[in-house]
């Protein structure tokens, strides 16, 4: 058995379909954001979380912390308990807040951390006491009408 | 009796239509259960990679850019009109991913390759080199069916992520270079919305899914065709009709198992 050009061409057809997944998986895809280093999981429950969906981005001040990994609705309370994964390298205090925030007007909805000033840091399995639910924009008219019914009076 | 004449024939186009299906779904198993040979003659398979796959390599790159840049310039122009042209990242490239790029680079290798292997196979039955294999002990199915058969599952996900990731490249000519749309937010919103689990990964297993189809597709249409020039030549149309069908209505199964949620 010795080696043909026809080999060349076929290895070089594999090599470039297999460059094209990577291509499509770093490039175009969001493989290298994945996280791959260690996480730890946190709670909140919002009494809106409006269209977050599990994967959504955590934020906090801007810098990409961690993602959304389950939403289920607690039965007792009646609000929604997210579930976070946290990138370890980046602890939060305790008194830390939990807002659902929109990317821009119609833009994709993310969860930001604002840290507090507690000494005592979030463990994992910790929840988050404080947060914030997601602006429906539904209620702010209904809430802007009814204000301004009021002051029309 | 025209009526009577006329139900025999619908009943008997019926029973002919489940007795092809039967006899192409034995032909399948034997193709799975006679592999063994491709692979321990690895040669033989990659001869007919060589045949199928990288001879479709130029259609399937430059229709992959003519698309991408299509898809570019049209979602640009819808796009405008709702301001938001730094989505057209994640336009170009979701279209791709999830459905152009497995659906149109099987439906050009069905008619690339698969009608090739249609009309090779035919011929070879009839002028009777199938026969002469059988009767020196050499099963066809095994030196000729089977390897054509892997050649094709192992070279479809590879053109269809090679359209898929030229069509972004087209898109990206038409998007950033040409129309000049931000560069950053083509790139960042693309990858904040293509998931490689839920878009790229359900992409490659629709293109292996196409693979098989529209290589059985083939192989059996050839292996069946009646042994006369007009039986090839009404073989290589009905491969290509069927698996264009074959690959529209799977299209449509598998999008709404993997994305109807």
């Amino acid at each position: 058995m010795e080696r043909t050009t026809l080999d060349l061409w076929v290895g070089t057809f594999v090599v470039a379909g297999f460059a094209a997944l990577v291509v499509l998986a770093f490039k175009v895809g969001n493989l290298s954001t994945y996280n791959v280093s260690d996480t730890y999981q946190l709670q909140a429950n919002f009494a809106n979380i409006g269209g977050l969906k599990a994967q959504a981005s955590i934020k906090s001040a801007g810098v990409l912390v961690g993602r959304v990994t389950a939403i289920t609705l607690d039965n007792k309370q009646y609000m929604a308990k997210v579930v976070m994964s946290i990138d370890s390298r980046y602890p939060f205090p305790r008194d830390t807040i939990a807002k659902i925030l929109t990317a821009g007007l119609l833009g994709e909805q993310y969860i930001g951390l604002d840290p507090g000033g507690d000494n005592a840091m979030l463990k994992g399995g910790d929840e988050i006491k404080q947060t914030q639910s997601a602006v429906v924009l539904e209620d702010m008219i209904g809430k802007f009408l009814y204000n301004k019914a009021e002051g029309g009076k | 009796m025209a009526i009577v004449r006329g139900l025999r024939g619908i009943g008997s186009r019926a029973i002919n239509i489940v007795w092809r299906i039967g006899y192409a779904a034995r032909f399948f198993m034997m193709t799975l259960v006679y592999s063994g040979l491709s692979f321990r003659r690895f040669r033989l398979t990659v001869r007919e990679i060589f045949f199928s796959g990288v001879m479709s390599l130029i259609i399937i790159l430059v229709a992959g850019m003519f698309v991408g840049m299509v898809l570019g310039l049209q979602g640009y122009e819808t796009l405008k009109r709702y301001g938001s042209e730094s989505a057209l990242g994640s336009l170009v490239a979701l279209s791709l991913v999830r459905e152009l790029g497995p659906v149109l680079a099987a439906l050009l290798f069905a008619s690339r390759a698969g009608s090739a292997m249609t009309a090779e196979i035919g011929l070879m039955k009839a002028t009777e080199q199938i026969s002469a294999m059988e009767m020196m002990a050499v099963n066809p199915i095994a030196r000729v069916v089977a390897p054509r058969f892997w050649a094709g599952v192992i070279s479809m996900p590879l053109l269809a992520a090679m359209f898929s990731a030229m069509g972004v490249f087209g898109g990206y000519v038409v998007g950033v270079v040409l129309i000049g749309v931000d560069e950053g937010s083509f790139w960042s919103q693309m990858q904040g919305a293509v998931d490689f689990k839920h878009d790229v990964l359900n992409g490659v297993i629709k293109s292996v899914v196409f693979g098989v189809a529209v290589t059985v597709i083939s192989l059996f249409e050839g292996y069946d065709a009646p042994p006369t020039a007009e039986g090839v030549s009404g073989a290589t149309t009905r491969t290509v009709v069927q698996s264009s069908l074959a690959i529209l209505m799977l299209d449509f199964m598998l999008t709404a198992f993997m994305f109807g949620d």
